[in-house]
């Protein structure tokens, strides 16, 4: 058996990687509530904002903190005309050519960044990187814990943008009922491409505070995908608590399991086993997910 | 043959059937460049898996993203009867293919009978993938990661041959029966409810139809075709790893195909494969010398036809 | 028949490369014409994809030899003829298959390729149906030289030489130590290469006296290394061993300096940062008295040292094992073609087999094929030392002593 501090550790690095991943699924769960499609360029979009974040670090000496308005905005650009100017008109309203469009767009994305960025794995040497914050024993990196603290300061934001504001009224409403939506005035097309937007946004966030930690280069995005997309069912799609939350419940999966499949000699990969059979049963059994509402 | 399936067209259905079947054999004489006949038993293996595909995505509206499940449960139901079992690939062949139509109706049975619908269906399939992968990772029998390497054995009797004309013909057999299996789905009373399913599946009920029952036989029919082609290609290739036989690509390409070339339709698969083959090629050879180009060229090309044509290659000529 | 000049004249000229591809059978070289025929050589590896930062480094090997080599006036024996390479992309088994048979087509003579194990066992194959040479650059799968496929060479050592030294330089190390290390935890990646690796490592040590605490196998990418290395620290290991990819190596040794976990020594095999001026140069602290058993070239030759200044002086590119094997490849394949005096396969092979080529800055000595796999090839261990690598075994080589245990 683990002892108590060994537990404990599991237990912070479950809840902070779960808070990356939440942050990357927020704009997943957004994108699916409201356009009801399944993203598959979201990882190519991680990739091109940690990207974004390398430059500014290196060219520029932008700290990632620092950089998040200015990657958040420009990844917000990015999702509005993607989703205005290529994925909206190219879907003609129909799932398989969603699917196709979004794994275009992941593969355009990917290659062109081979193109401009070659194939190195890239890292930035912040001087906070090795920073630990030391709690009843349990070493807790420093970047984690930013990311932590931004996981829920982004469902915050988001939570209060749909609430409370026009714009999210105008969202919730074509997310319910689009032709409806479309007839009192709202103008759905426009309402669909902040939604991406918003979505990739928060991608940009995410890789903010990502990359002090991790490393970039342009395959980077498909190890998050699938992670990404078992927050959003897990905690329910179109939800922000559920990504949070869900984000948590996965991280903390991972992370315990990884710890069992380490103690018990299966390899750490015990973990990621554990994820994708709670996915799986959540969508059997609870497939409006822990915090959704069907339909 | 029922009522409301349509009777016309099964002649000439079963005579383009012919007509590839000859085309295939007749092949080797017009050329024997390796090379050429490489590219179409990769053409033909594309082919295969997007006619699995096509049998629950297009014709019943069940997407999969999942589709390397089944073919990586062939490339290893082969890989172990032969390598652990000393069973001859031939044998192992309605083997593997039981192998595939099971897991096929497991997965059926689970999704389907909690009822999964659209991109809920479609995690779960991906999620069943990801979970064979880890399995293939961990178990024993499996070669864990380092994989199963099929050895050198070239004698038709062990399903290896010497030349590409062999795989050729194998590859093509597997695909001949593809399409017969998709005659057969477009000119039966099965494939009629397959399709009111995918239609409107409320109405289809309401007529009687036993939805459950209907998919579940497709995607055992799907997991079963599916899973000849992962044996093929440990048969050609001789070498599977959990990552090759579980992991995206092949779940991505058994799904392009179909949706370039015309879902639902009997030669879509093909189309669309020989479409996408010849564009990858094209892109490869327009700017071989910097990584990255060609592939992003390829996307590019890939989001401007489902601009343009968003039923297919088979929707515009159907449309015309 | 008005065109029939220019016709006859083509035919000549393909008559006369046909000549000169072949070596002049007649005995008379210097006959040959001005401008022999080029040799087609296949370079092939993953370029694009996951594993495309290898890849276009094994590439970039490649290059600098066909351009040195034709610079230098191609193959002497030919004539002058030069070398034409054929670069292709394989970032999968089929793809390399189909680069290898369009190779054929184009008239290649050689192969040299894949980088990766699963690529270089479809490579292989298919340039045996046309008892095409093929040069396995890296590949370290044993299984690639052991199917009998007498068109296949490797000049670097195979995954099973590579441990097997590994576990006698750890031998070596603890014993100059007075045996203070007595238990190993090896890390490694689910794949061919670090499974196979592990496996071989954990049969071993033992029998030296090493306790094998603990092998922990992670998946290819893990996001988060924080378990491993609490596991590490619990287990508390006198040397940790990963035999991992860069991306996973760099986060598993970050993690561990984060969690403040300091083994006596990381002791890695194929793929650490010890064998990395990447990871040097990015992380020089973290690095410092990292071990590692790897590929490595001769470090008293002139020839490396300027093939490294070289390659440094290109804009973001490192000296790494897949350049120098790749360089090597194309000269251990120039040197064949001089002593086929031939492009012909059957002659380059026969050339190969025959090999004893020592114009090479590996720690090998001269070429000797053994089943197509060169058995003189090793690796060398290598320590991180202030920001450079420096070999420390074998010590007729070594330019530092060994630091174990390592103080950092």
């Amino acid at each position: 058996m683990p002892d108590a501090t060994i537990l404990a550790a599991a237990l912070v690095n479950g809840a902070t990687q779960g808070a990356i991943y939440a942050l990357i699924a927020l704009g997943l769960t957004l994108i699916y509530g409201v356009l009801h499609i399944i993203n598959f360029a979201h990882g190519a979009a991680l990739m091109a904002a940690l990207y974004a974040v390398l430059l500014l670090f290196t060219g520029l000496g932008v700290d990632p903190y620092v950089a998040l308005p200015i990657v958040t905005a420009g990844m917000f650009a990015l999702g509005y005309a993607l989703q205005r100017m290529v994925i909206g008109p190219a879907s003609h309203g129909r799932d398989e050519n969603i699917l196709l469009v979004t794994l275009g767009v992941a593969i355009l994305l990917e290659n062109l960044a081979l193109v401009a960025f070659k194939s190195d794995t890239r890292t930035i040497d912040t001087p906070y990187a090795f920073a630990t914050v030391d709690v009843g024993g349990v070493l807790i990196a420093v970047p984690k814990l930013a990311a932590l603290g931004g996981a829920l300061a982004m469902t915050a934001a988001l939570f209060w943008l749909i609430e409370r504001t026009d714009l999210g009224r105008a969202i919730r409403a074509v997310a319910k009922e689009r032709q409806g939506a479309r007839l009192c005035g709202i103008d759905v097309e426009h309402v669909f491409a902040l939604c991406y937007g918003i979505g990739l946004a928060c991608v940009g966030a995410a890789a903010c505070f990502l990359l002090p930690s991790y490393y970039v280069n342009p395959t980077v995005g498909g190890g998050f995908v699938l992670i990404a997309f078992t927050v959003v069912v897990l905690g329910g799609m179109g939800s922000f608590v559920g990504a949070l939350v869900g984000g948590f419940v996965v991280g903390l999966a991972e992370s315990l399991g990884g710890l069992a499949g380490i103690t018990l000699g299966w390899g750490e990969n015990m973990g990621q086993l554990g994820i994708f059979l709670v996915f799986i049963a959540v969508l059997l059994f609870r497939p409006q997910g822990l915090f959704g509402a069907r339909g | 043959m029922g009522s409301r399936a349509p009777a016309t067209g099964l002649g000439r259905d079963l005579a383009v059937v012919a007509a590839i079947a000859t085309a295939i054999l007749l092949l080797p004489l017009g050329t024997q460049s390796g090379a050429a006949l490489h590219a179409v038993i990769l053409t033909l293996l594309a082919t295969v898996l997007g006619q699995g595909w096509n049998i629950l995505g297009g014709f019943g509206g069940q997407f999969s993203f999942g589709n390397a499940l089944f073919f990586g449960v062939g490339a290893y139901a082969a890989a172990v009867l032969q390598m652990r079992l000393g069973i001859n690939a031939w044998i192992a062949l309605p083997l593997a293919a039981a192998a595939g139509a099971a897991v096929g109706a497991l997965v059926g049975a689970l999704a389907f009978r909690y009822g999964l619908k659209g991109s809920y269906f479609a995690l779960v399939t991906l999620a069943f993938a990801e979970v064979f992968r880890i399995l293939a990772n961990m178990l024993p029998f499996t070669g864990g990661g380092v994989g199963l390497m099929l050895p050198l054995d070239t004698r038709a009797a062990a399903m290896q041959f010497a030349s590409r004309v062999g795989y050729l013909y194998l590859i093509g057999a597997f695909a001949v029966a593809g399409f017969l299996l998709h005659v057969w789905l477009r000119h039966s009373r099965f494939g009629a409810w397959l399709v009111a399913i995918r239609d409107n599946e409320a109405a289809a009920a309401a007529l009687g139809v036993d939805a459950f029952r209907v998919k579940l036989a497709a995607i055992v029919l799907c997991g079963a075709l599916t899973a000849t082609s992962g044996l093929f290609y440990v048969q050609y290739l001789h070498y599977i790893d959990p990552n090759i036989a579980f992991g995206p690509a092949f779940s991505v390409e058994a799904l392009l195909g179909p949706i370039v070339g015309g879902m639902g339709t009997v030669f879509g698969p093909l189309v669309g494969a020989i479409v996408l083959h010849a564009l990858s090629e094209s892109t490869r050879n327009l700017v071989a010398d910097v990584p990255g180009v060609s592939l992003a060229l390829y996307g590019a090309v890939l989001i401007v036809m489902v601009r343009y044509m968003p039923g297919g290659i088979m929707g515009l000529l159907r449309r015309r | 028949m008005v065109r029939r000049p220019r016709s006859s004249r083509r035919s000549f000229l393909k008559q006369s490369a046909a000549l000169a591809a072949a070596g002049s059978p007649l005995g008379f070289p210097g006959l040959a014409l001005a401008q022999p025929a080029p040799v087609k050589i296949a370079v092939i590896h993953p370029v694009t994809g996951p594993l495309a930062y290898s890849g276009q480094l094994c590439r970039l090997g490649a290059r600098i030899a066909i351009d040195e080599i034709n610079a230098a006036g191609g193959i002497k024996a030919l004539g002058g003829a030069k070398l034409e390479p054929i670069y292709a992309d394989a970032p999968s088994p089929q793809a390399g298959t189909a680069e290898v048979e369009k190779a054929n087509e184009a008239g290649a003579a050689a192969v040299v390729g894949a980088y990766a194990s699963a690529i270089c066992l479809a490579t292989t194959q298919a340039a045996a149906k046309h008892s095409l040479p093929h040069l396995v650059d890296v590949g370290v799968a044993d299984q690639i030289v052991e199917r009998g496929l007498t068109n296949v060479f490797r000049f670097g050592p195979g995954y099973r030489k590579t441990t097997s030294d590994a576990v006698k330089y750890l031998h070596t190390l603890n014993t100059l130590a007075g045996n203070r290390a007595k238990s190993v935890l090896i890390v490694h990646e689910e794949s061919l290469f670090g499974t196979g690796t592990a496996n071989l490592l954990s049969q071993e040590l033992p029998k030296l006296g090493f306790e094998v605490k603990e092998v922990i196998k992670h998946a290819n990418p893990t996001r988060d290394f924080a378990n491993i290395v609490l596991r590490i620290k619990t287990v508390n290991p006198d040397i940790v061993i990963p035999a991992n990819y860069y991306n996973e190596y760099a986060l598993l040794v970050r993690t561990m300096r984060q969690q403040g976990v300091k083994p006596m020594a990381i002791f890695s095999v194929l793929g650490g940062a010890a064998s990395s001026f990447k990871f040097v140069a990015e992380f020089p602290d973290i690095a410092n008295g990292i071990i590692d058993v790897n590929h490595w070239y001769n470090p008293s030759s002139k020839a490396a040292a300027a093939l490294r200044r070289k390659v440094e002086g290109m804009k973001d590119q490192y000296f790494t094992y897949e350049v120098f094997l790749n360089y090597e490849s194309v000269y251990l394949l120039a040197d064949a073609l001089e002593r086929a005096k031939s492009a012909r396969r059957d002659a380059i092979i026969a050339a190969l087999a025959s090999s004893t080529w020592n114009g090479h800055f590996m720690p090998y000595g001269p070429t000797q094929f053994v089943n197509g796999q060169n058995a003189g090839a090793e690796p060398l261990t290598m320590q991180v030392r202030d920001k450079d690598i420096k070999v420390v075994l074998p010590s007729h080589l070594a330019q530092a002593a060994p630091v174990f245990p390592w103080k950092g």
